[in-house]
């Protein structure tokens, strides 16, 4: 478990380390990068199989039900997008297959 | 079994930065995606076999409904994001972002639920749900549930408006002043949640929050939406970690935080390329208020048929070509693509000038160009070529209005004023191809329509383009 101050060292390297990687996109990456990151916190889905996992009433199942869906739906849908987006991304000189 | 797990928390939450890092050039963006859902795969997996969920009581029925509710959501998503075209991107990135904030403030319910029932069976009866989560848990976790609820509500109308689903863009006289009530009533319903354990309250909170995230982003007018939607990924992404931190899983608050700060400074960067601030965003839709609109513009569009267009083309030294939001609707991006390998090989020098705001997210217009085969070197930033357009034969806008109106730079009065334009009106010859003579998108009327280089094309965007394309094809 991460408590207390060891969780606030955490939110301020994060918070840091996520500035630092927009100050240096092109434009052009803008909306894949949006996109990007908007699958990353799809990492709730972790945190929702929690909830679900842990759920003791038939409510909190209900509702940790609905957790996971939305969850999943994040993820999936952020990681099918973005994909799709940087599958186009080409350049005319050609600069050996990268993969 | 605890070290297995979380030691792929830790590999998945270094994998997302180094992720989003590759996806910051284009030549190692693809790879970053492809690491980052391996990652997210890996952490999805090891939260099997947690024992929080596997020792609990109710582990099957549990796991199997976790089972249940993956399939479907993902299968959901999958199917959705494999079939959605490129051009409405956009309202679909909205809708997976508000899924994520309404999970993250789902946990935050199951949560404050727990905390409830634990309250409500201690003795002395006055118990708060507090002292039941721990004030530090209990404030991050109200917390993320009033970010994840209106990033949830307020993207999913975001998603309507961008989906033509919702036009409106006013609810009720003085809506302002009705949100600051909103926003006041369910910041005192969260603080009466910390020092209460009471059902009816939570349900309050949430309804108010949900309300809130809808009458925020009702009045924000279109060409904002690319600002709104990534502010709202930016609150997930917030919310997430903070969630995260009610659960205690380092991975969810490192990756909500990253994304939290990152989106911030990209949706700060993208209010900043529209001369507006994020505040200004949302107090003031452009278009929207119908008071002093801006001088209106003198003289009389004049026409051109494609045939004289395309000679006008064929001919010039340079042509740069300004895509918006117009031609993604007509998806006329491969049409375009084809004319200009056509007048590359007629010896014209052919380039794209992007807006950092043109269609409805930054970049927007580089994806579908993208798609449509253009090299990524061919398309340029607003800065890096504005100065070209006094060197140019013909600047042709393609479904563009807003970015290239000059009133940005001279009409005090204009909503536009002081937004960063390209100088499309500084080259020998503008034409214009556009579906009828309205104005455009922020309902601002355009003069460089009216100015005596300026050609307008009339007509959906790929039957011009195909126009064009016949035009210059003749003269070889």
């Amino acid at each position: 478990m991460i408590e207390g101050l060891a969780a606030l060292y955490i939110f301020m390297l994060a918070g840091f380390t996520g500035y630092e990687i927009i100050t240096r996109v092109p434009v052009i990456l803008h909306t894949p990068l949006m996109s990007g990151s908007n699958f990353v916190h799809g990492i709730v889905l972790v945190g929702a199989m929690f909830a679900l996992g842990i759920a003791e009433t038939t409510t909190q199942q209900i509702i940790g039900f609905i957790a996971v869906l939305l969850g999943a739906g994040n993820a999936v849908g952020g990681y099918v997008v973005t994909e799709r987006m940087l599958e186009m991304f080409k350049s005319s000189k050609k600069e050996g297959s990268e993969g | 079994m605890e070290t297995i797990i979380q030691a792929s928390y830790f590999i998945a939450a270094v994998i997302f930065i180094l992720g989003l890092k590759q996806m910051s050039s284009p030549v190692t963006a693809r790879r970053g995606i492809l690491w980052a859902g391996a990652a997210m795969v890996l952490a999805t997996l090891a939260t099997f076999l947690a024992p929080e969920i596997t020792g609990s009581d109710q582990a099957l029925t549990n796991v199997s409904l976790i089972v249940i509710a993956i399939v479907i959501g993902g299968g959901y998503a999958w199917w959705s994001g494999k079939r959605v075209a490129m051009t409405d991107m956009p309202q679909m990135i909205a809708m997976y972002n508000g899924m994520g904030g309404g999970a993250a403030a789902t946990i935050a319910a199951v949560e404050l639920l727990k905390a409830n029932t634990e309250a409500s069976h201690d003795p002395t009866g006055t118990m708060t749900i507090a002292d039941a989560l721990g004030p530090d848990v209990a404030i991050l976790g109200i917390l993320g549930a009033i970010i994840g609820t209106v990033s949830f509500s307020g993207s999913i109308i975001a998603w309507a408006k961008l989906d033509g689903r919702l036009h409106r863009s006013k609810l009720l006289p003085a809506q302002h002043l009705i949100n600051a009530v909103i926003a006041i009533a369910t910041v005192g319903f969260a603080i009466a949640i910390y020092f209460s354990a009471d059902l009816t309250t939570i349900v309050i909170f949430y309804s108010l929050a949900l309300v809130l995230g809808i009458f925020i982003t009702v009045p924000v007018g279109g060409a904002d939406m690319p600002v709104i939607i990534s502010l709202f990924n930016a609150l997930t992404g917030l919310a997430v970690g903070f969630e995260g931190y009610v659960l205690g899983n380092a991975a969810m608050i490192i990756a909500g935080i990253v994304v939290g700060s990152a989106g911030s400074l990209l949706t700060h960067l993208m209010a900043v390329a529209m001369n507006r601030s994020v505040a200004n965003v949302f107090f003031a839709g452009v278009g929207t208020d119908s008071g002093g609109s801006a001088t209106a513009a003198e003289g009389e569009m004049k026409e051109i048929q494609a045939q004289d267009a395309g000679i006008l083309m064929a001919f010039a030294s340079q042509v740069i070509i300004i895509p918006g939001y117009g031609m993604a609707v007509a998806q006329a991006q491969h049409k375009i693509w084809e004319l200009t390998q056509l007048l590359n090989d007629q010896g014209v020098s052919v380039k794209f000038a992007i807006h950092p705001v043109a269609g409805r997210m930054p970049g927007h217009m580089n994806v579908l160009l993208a798609e449509a085969g253009v090299p990524y070197d061919m398309i340029y930033d607003m800065e890096d070529i504005n100065a070209d357009f006094k060197n140019t034969t013909v600047a042709l806008v393609i479904g563009a209005n807003d970015v290239v109106n000059p009133s940005a730079k001279t009409d005090t009065s204009s909503p536009l004023y002081g937004m960063p334009i390209l100088d499309a009106i500084e080259s020998d010859n503008v034409i214009v191809i556009k579906r009828g003579r309205g104005t455009g998108f922020s309902g601002v009327e355009n003069p460089l329509f009216f100015t005596d280089n300026t050609k307008m094309l009339f007509g959906d965007g790929q039957k011009a383009a195909s126009e064009l394309i016949q035009a210059v094809k003749e003269l070889t």
